[in-house]
């Protein structure tokens, strides 16, 4: 027998976007006519990629697409990638709350998941009732419930309030209560979404040594999806990059982190169109190309403070002999503008132009920042205003600096 | 490979396969104590933050008697087979409120619990059958209360027939069990994803009470144009034999009870099948 306790092959989950109306009632018959026929499902073939920022042509998505992986007993696995990646989407297949559209999953053992907090708790019953009711949702006898019962309450550390109804609960009270349920719950695998976010420090420390404990002293396996890579890094062995519903890459924890950070910021660096037809903009002036082209020895290493940035912007002039100059608008992810700078005015004639703008290293500070360019006729006219075109993320590259907005090098005699 | 495979003892496959008729029974016993949890929740929860509490179970019978009484009594003056009307009015409410309440309660449990079970997996006919189990406490309170006017009124010199018959009353509660259990699941099941019955739904009970002689007893109907539409209606026999068995009066047929047996089978069976359909993936459908 081998120390596997999770087995997934060529998973895949198909979702239908939209509203439930007549028209999914449309698709459900059609289905069901293939079916009676013995054919297959025809809307399997026509799902998308699950990119949520593109707008497809298509109502069906591969929430998931080809998973393929093994777990062995003991293992802490960490799941990260941006939101709607699928990462929800595979836990729940694995915790049994939805099955996939094609392949199989395979498990020895029992399975508690903590998708949510506080899952089946009921806002009028007490935490005592509750813990009773949540445990046996999770699959616990009574029995079990009631030896384990202080050791739940003591570390929740609600004493307290255990009589209370737990909608009079704080929301940390409650994932505290929740938490602890799960952990006593002694499953063979252990699958945690996302729930350290509403605790306290001190709570998420406690979380973080429990799950840890389960997994090196008690040689369960943990399943953690998170934001925070710092909790993953310092828990997590192996971690999984999830993207658009692929595996994207499986390895040990801090290398996928860092690539993950890197990728996540170059993902939107770029926007090109190849066509006047479709490319933003008006009858005087279009968009074909921006990019922000970070100077960096290894393509993949993140933008951090030191590094200096390129924006190059390729726009049509359409008007005869004017005046044209841009201005490069950047602002803070909340939205706040860091600067606006122009280029110099210069008399265009109609085609394809470029310019470069340089933002030096050592000003930006770390934070994420959107481009705005505006196209200006005769060095007052605003002729089109492309809005939050790209963006990048700037990185620490040490600790301890704080928050400010700048971060120059000024010199000190 | 083979060999491997077999010597991995998966306990768990989860995959888009389902098998028709496998009810995980033995899982669904696995979990019977949150069955028990889930009718103590439904309980203690129902009437929290109520002055009256559980004895609301008791004055909604009432207050319907109360109702009927006046209206097909004194406004309609239908007859009631010679039964105390009281006594009448009572029984029927009581038999109909478990099959109202199993029926409106399973084919709201999976929207009503959709954020749980999104969540977490536990075996999902163990929300039925916790449905069906709160409902036979209802059930047998609102019994008792009509036990209890019984005997009130023996002192009063209404008999009480009592006899074999009594026997029969389980077999009439499980009946009536599995009709509205089996068209609950049937509905629910739909509902996951369209929900249009849900609305009907309301509707449908209404009318459906008006068409079970919950009001009036079958000997009203002799020679009335409509007599079929509730002959057809699989709890008209239900319901008059329920009556029967506690008043000694009443129309009651073999045939009858058993058009109702094989009806209550064929919904349930039908109800199991699309439930199991269903079950593994509306949660992505709610």
């Amino acid at each position: 027998m081998s120390n596997l306790v999770i087995k997934v092959e060529n998973v895949s989950k198909q979702y239908r976007l939209g509203q439930f109306g007549t028209g999914s009632l449309a698709h459900d018959i059609n289905r069901w006519w293939h079916r009676m026929r013995g054919n297959e499902d025809p809307y399997l073939k026509i799902g998308e990629e699950n990119d949520r920022t593109k707008k497809g042509s298509s109502e069906y998505v591969w929430a998931l697409q080809d998973i393929n992986f093994e777990v062995v007993r003991g293992e802490v696995l960490g799941i990260i990638g941006r939101n709607g990646a699928g990462k929800s989407t595979l836990l729940k297949i694995l915790s049994r709350t939805t099955t996939p559209t094609t392949g199989a999953v395979r498990i020895k053992g029992r399975v508690a998941s903590l998708l949510e907090v506080g899952t089946g708790f009921h806002p009028e019953l007490s935490g005592r009732d509750n813990i009773f009711l949540n445990g046996a949702i999770l699959g616990m006898t009574r029995k079990e419930i009631k030896r384990k019962f202080d050791e739940i309450v003591d570390f929740a550390g609600v004493e307290r309030y255990i009589d209370t109804p737990v909608k009079r609960y704080s929301s940390g009270m409650y994932v505290r209560l929740a938490f602890g349920v799960a952990a006593h719950l002694e499953p063979e695998i252990m699958i945690v979404d996302e729930v350290l976010a509403v605790g306290d420090a001190e709570f998420q420390k406690k979380c973080l040594g429990k799950m840890r404990d389960v997994s090196d002293k008690e040689g369960r396996t943990v399943l953690f999806v998170s934001h925070n890579m710092t909790a993953i890094k310092s828990l997590c062995g192996t971690v999984f990059h999830l993207s658009n519903g692929k595996l994207l890459e499986r390895g040990p924890a801090a290398l996928i982190i860092n690539k993950y950070l890197s990728h996540q910021t170059n993902s939107s660096l770029l926007q090109v169109f190849d066509s006047p037809e479709e490319a933003p903009g008006n009858e005087k002036t279009k968009l074909k190309r921006i990019e922000i082209c970070p100077q960096l020895k290894e393509p993949r290493d993140p933008i951090t403070v030191k590094t200096e940035i390129h924006v190059e912007i390729e726009f049509w002039n359409f008007d005869e002999g004017r005046l044209i100059n841009l201005t490069l608008f950047l602002n803070t992810l909340s939205g706040e503008c860091v600067f606006a700078n122009g280029s110099d005015v210069r008399n265009l004639p109609i085609g394809l132009h470029k310019a470069t703008c340089i933002i030096p290293s050592h000003f930006l500070n770390d934070d994420i920042y959107s481009v705005s360019i505006l196209i200006v006729g005769d060095a007052s006219i605003p002729l089109y205003f492309f809005e939050n075109l790209v963006s990048f993320e700037v990185n620490e590259d040490r600790a301890g600096t704080g928050y400010p907005i700048y971060r120059i090098n000024f010199q000190w005699l | 490979m083979a060999e491997r495979e077999s010597a991995e003892n998966w306990t768990e496959i989860i995959s888009p396969k389902t098998h028709l008729l496998d009810l995980r029974l033995r899982e669904v016993w696995r979990y019977r104590d949150l069955v028990m949890l889930f009718v103590q929740r439904d309980f203690v929860a129902q009437y929290k933050q109520t002055i009256l509490g559980p004895l609301w179970h008791i004055i909604q019978p009432l207050l319907t008697t109360l109702i009927f009484l006046f209206l097909f009594g004194n406004v309609a003056k239908i007859g009631t087979d010679g039964i105390n009307p009281i006594l009448f009015y009572m029984a029927g409410i009581t038999i109909w409120n478990y099959f109202s309440g199993c029926l409106i309660s399973t084919s709201n449990t999976f929207v009503s619990n959709a954020g749980m079970l999104g969540k977490v997996y536990f075996p999902r006919l163990v929300l039925p059958i916790s449905v069906a189990i709160s409902n036979i406490i209802r059930f047998g309170i609102q019994f008792g209360l009509l036990l209890i006017f019984m005997v009130a009124y023996l002192f009063k010199g209404v008999a009480i027939h009592v006899g074999f018959s009594w026997l029969y009353i389980p077999l009439l509660i499980a009946e009536m069990a599995g009709i509205g259990l089996g068209l609950g699941i049937i509905i629910s099941s739909l509902t996951t994803r369209y929900r249009d019955l849900s609305i009907l739904l309301t509707f449908a009970v209404q009318l459906g009470m008006y068409i079970t002689p919950i009001a009036y007893p079958i000997s009203f109907l002799n020679g009335k144009s409509y007599e079929w539409v509730i002959k057809i209606n699989p709890l008209t026999s239900i319901v008059e034999s329920f009556r029967y068995c506690l008043f000694g009066k009443g129309t009651v047929s073999l045939s009858s009870i058993g058009y109702s047996t094989v009806f209550m089978i064929t919904v349930l069976i039908v109800g199991v099948l699309i439930f199991n359909k269903v079950e593994k993936d509306f949660m992505d459908t709610v």
